[in-house]
């Protein structure tokens, strides 16, 4: 008979969880398996709270398993560690992202490629190696195996950095994949979220010419003047895209509602790339002619980044001072977050300060 | 007034035109310019039939003009040259691929890319700098500028070679283009037809393993013992494409008519690209999902720059590539294309100019 959350594992551990499709959290006791020998606890201290965490919440991608507590973009402080653990000791300050393990022998991870093994294993809402589900960072404690734990830099507020282990590495991923990091180079970013404003952050930090590209003249200021971004453009005005076109040498799209490619395509200069990290639920069009043929573009995917580029983003974002803008909230607060989250109503994340205010009741 | 067809350059010409949107030929007569000081003047030895050509004769692109004289797989000996001609003399073997003319000094062209220049202007049934129609090789003679002039290798078959001025650097240049080009790595191709085949010479000449992906059965034996693909995978077999999921460094995609893509993004592995050199008419939809989780690619390709094309000939000399043609005379050519039409040519017409255009 299949034990209870609350018995499964031998520590007690207490977090929040959404118990249906409503996405409504609540508080909610489980339990973490005993510190392994490569295992790493440590002590919740912020978490982000990431749009895919409310997807999950509500079962929009029809794949949770309920009760779900998320949270990926997790900062905290080590408790313990295994006897063959050696990159980390208690007190240090760690990180852990979106996925807890991968079956660490194939091409893809052999290649530091852990977030495209066909058995990666994420952080919450999915089921161990043990066979247990598992629960993320809106939680007291995580139990992590140390290859997926990442050195959490000296400089680095944990607040405000916890954004960086998933937005940060969906974005920094693929601009230094698909050679979009070089100076100079005329990098767009299409949506102004918890990505998007990220995304502009690494892109000027690699000394791109960044545009951002919003349905809405709102953004525009706030993009200019606070962000960095070097313009602006409309994408529901006609003219402005009219007199933008073929002039960018790529373009991350972070946008997951349903919107058409071909206006972004024909920004893009000849050999430009269309890198889509936002994931619509449906299937979009790819006009393969003319744009993609007569221009050499492409269009392709990135999702997070392994272990190690997770680890290279990290340091990178702390040696270039690269925060995500955060909106710190209390555990209490998660649901009223996610309504704005849905709404768009916030610049750019909201953090929740795990470490103080999530209380076991 | 404009002038006709015949009168409005100094030079007589022949070939054979598609005057509407039937796309039937018919003899025509025109004219060509005057060798200027950087043109090079040839007599147009053979001509391969493109199924461009045949798009292009029924204006189901758009643009044509007509009359339409199409070919844009041309090879010729050389019969006067400006003079600045620094390249060619009279006697050399030539070819003249799909470009005929461009800018010269956009990005594009100064990285060698004419074939991504705005200005671009195509062999046949486009406005040259003068003002005139460009008419392509299913005629005697061209004129062209010596940059859009490729050097014919001493040991390439004139009338067998003549298909990889368009079919060749369509495949060749995605091939490099895309990174496909590393031994061992595991290639597919999309459709057996003129780029198909010729791809999948190209790619086994790059030490790739191949697989032919393809409809139709009716192709496997062929595919394996003639072309020299490793294997072959048929498309609407659900079962031999589940066990091949995953298995694909990269693939090109040749096939023009409206396909999903999603089953060929199954056999990608992580980081695995499709490159679509064929021209479908509508957008194809493409499920976001599975290039995200997987890092894959969806690019384009058309033809390639004139340095590349140069670099693919004489690539194709050195290893013996060569298309799989079948000699028709120019007054076949209507066959020929009813024949194309149903893809009944393996797997290239390639036009006999020399021996068989005459005026009439």
């Amino acid at each position: 008979m299949a034990k209870s959350p609350e018995m499964e594992h031998p520590v007690k551990a207490f977090g929040w969880a959404a118990r249906d499709t409503t996405g409504i959290l609540s508080p909610f006791k489980f339990s973490r398996r005993a510190t392994g020998e490569y295992d790493v606890q440590l002590k919740v201290l912020y978490c982000g709270i990431c749009h895919s965490d409310l997807h999950n919440a509500k079962n929009d991608w029809g794949l949770t398993p309920y009760p779900v507590v998320p949270g990926h973009e997790i900062s905290g402080v080590v408790t313990e560690v295994g006897n063959k653990v050696k990159k980390f000791k208690v007190g240090d300050k760690v990180g852990v992202g979106c996925v807890v393990e991968s079956c660490r022998q194939c091409d893809q991870c052999n290649k530091d490629l852990e977030n495209y093994c066909s058995k990666l294993v994420l952080t919450y809402a999915a089921t161990y190696t043990d066979g247990t589900p598992t629960y993320g960072g809106y939680s007291d404690i995580m139990v992590v195996n140390e290859h997926f734990v990442l050195h959490w830099p000296e400089n680095l507020p944990l607040g405000a950095g916890a954004p960086l282990l998933c937005a940060g590495i969906t974005t920094y991923s693929p601009l230094r994949h698909y050679g979009l990091d070089k100076p100079g180079l005329h990098i767009g970013i299409v949506g102004l979220g918890g990505l998007g404003h990220v995304g502009v952050k690494f892109a000027k930090a690699f000394g791109s010419k960044v545009t951002v590209i919003s349905t809405s003249i709102n953004k525009k200021k706030e993009a200019i003047e606070k962000l960095g971004a070097d313009a602006f453009l409309i994408s529901r005005d006609e003219e402005e895209m009219r007199g933008a076109v073929g002039t960018f040498d790529g373009i991350i799209d972070t946008v997951s509602a349903v919107h058409s490619l071909s206006p972004l395509l024909s920004l893009l200069k000849p050999d430009g790339k269309l890198i889509v990290v936002g994931a619509p639920e449906k299937p979009l069009e790819v006009p393969i002619f003319p744009e993609l043929i007569t221009g050499r573009k492409m269009v392709a995917g990135s999702m997070i980044g392994g272990w190690k580029e997770t680890q290279e983003m990290l340091d990178f974002a702390a040696k270039h001072n690269i925060l995500p803008d955060v909106e710190i909230v209390s555990m209490d607060y998660v649901n009223t977050a996610m309504e704005r989250l849905v709404k768009s109503d916030v610049k750019y994340r909201f953090v929740i300060d795990v470490g103080k205010t999530l209380k076991p009741q | 007034m404009a002038k006709s067809p015949e009168t409005e350059h100094p030079l007589k010409a022949f070939g054979w035109a598609s005057r509407d949107t039937s796309g039937f030929f018919s003899p025509f007569k025109f004219s060509r310019r005057a060798t200027g000081e950087h043109d090079v003047q040839f007599k147009v030895l053979y001509c391969g039939v493109c199924h461009s050509d045949l798009h292009m004769a029924k204006n189901e692109w758009g643009f044509s003009q007509y009359p339409l004289v199409p070919g844009h797989e041309i090879v010729g000996e050389v019969t006067e040259v400006g003079s600045k001609v620094e390249k060619f003399k009279v006697g050399d073997k030539v070819g003249v691929g799909c470009l005929v003319g461009s800018c010269r000094q956009c990005d594009q062209c100064t990285n060698d890319l004419e074939n991504y220049c705005d200005k671009q202007i195509l062999t046949y049934s486009a406005p040259y700098t003068d003002g005139t129609i460009t008419y392509g090789g299913y005629s005697n003679l061209m004129v062209a500028d010596e940059h859009f002039v490729i050097r014919w290798p001493e040991n390439l078959p004139l009338d067998i070679g003549a298909p990889l001025l368009c079919a060749g650097i369509t495949t060749y240049s995605p091939l490099r283009y895309y990174g496909l080009d590393k031994p061992g790595l595991n290639v597919g191709i999309v459709g057996l037809g003129g780029l198909g085949h010729v791809a999948v010479k190209f790619a086994k000449a790059f030490g790739t393993k191949v697989t032919v992906i393809s409809t139709s059965i009716n192709k496997k034996k062929e595919a394996i013992e003639q072309l020299g693909a490793d294997s072959f995978l048929v498309s609407r077999d659900p079962e031999e494409m589940k066990a091949a999921a995953g298995t694909l460094d990269g693939i090109i995609d040749t096939v023009s008519a409206s396909h999903p893509l999603l089953p060929l993004i199954s056999l990608l592995k992580p980081h695995g690209k499709i490159v679509v050199v064929g021209a479908p008419e509508k957008p194809l939809e493409l499920p976001v999902f599975p290039i995200i989780i997987g890092r894959k690619v969806i690019g384009g390709s058309a033809i390639g720059g004139i340095k590349e094309t140069q670099e693919m000939i004489d690539f194709a000399a050195k290893h013996n590539i060569l298309p799989d043609v079948e000699i028709i005379p120019i007054d076949y050519i209507n066959t020929a294309m009813d024949r194309l039409l149903k893809s009944d040519v393996k797997y290239r017409f390639v036009i006999d100019i020399a021996k068989s255009l005459k005026p009439e």
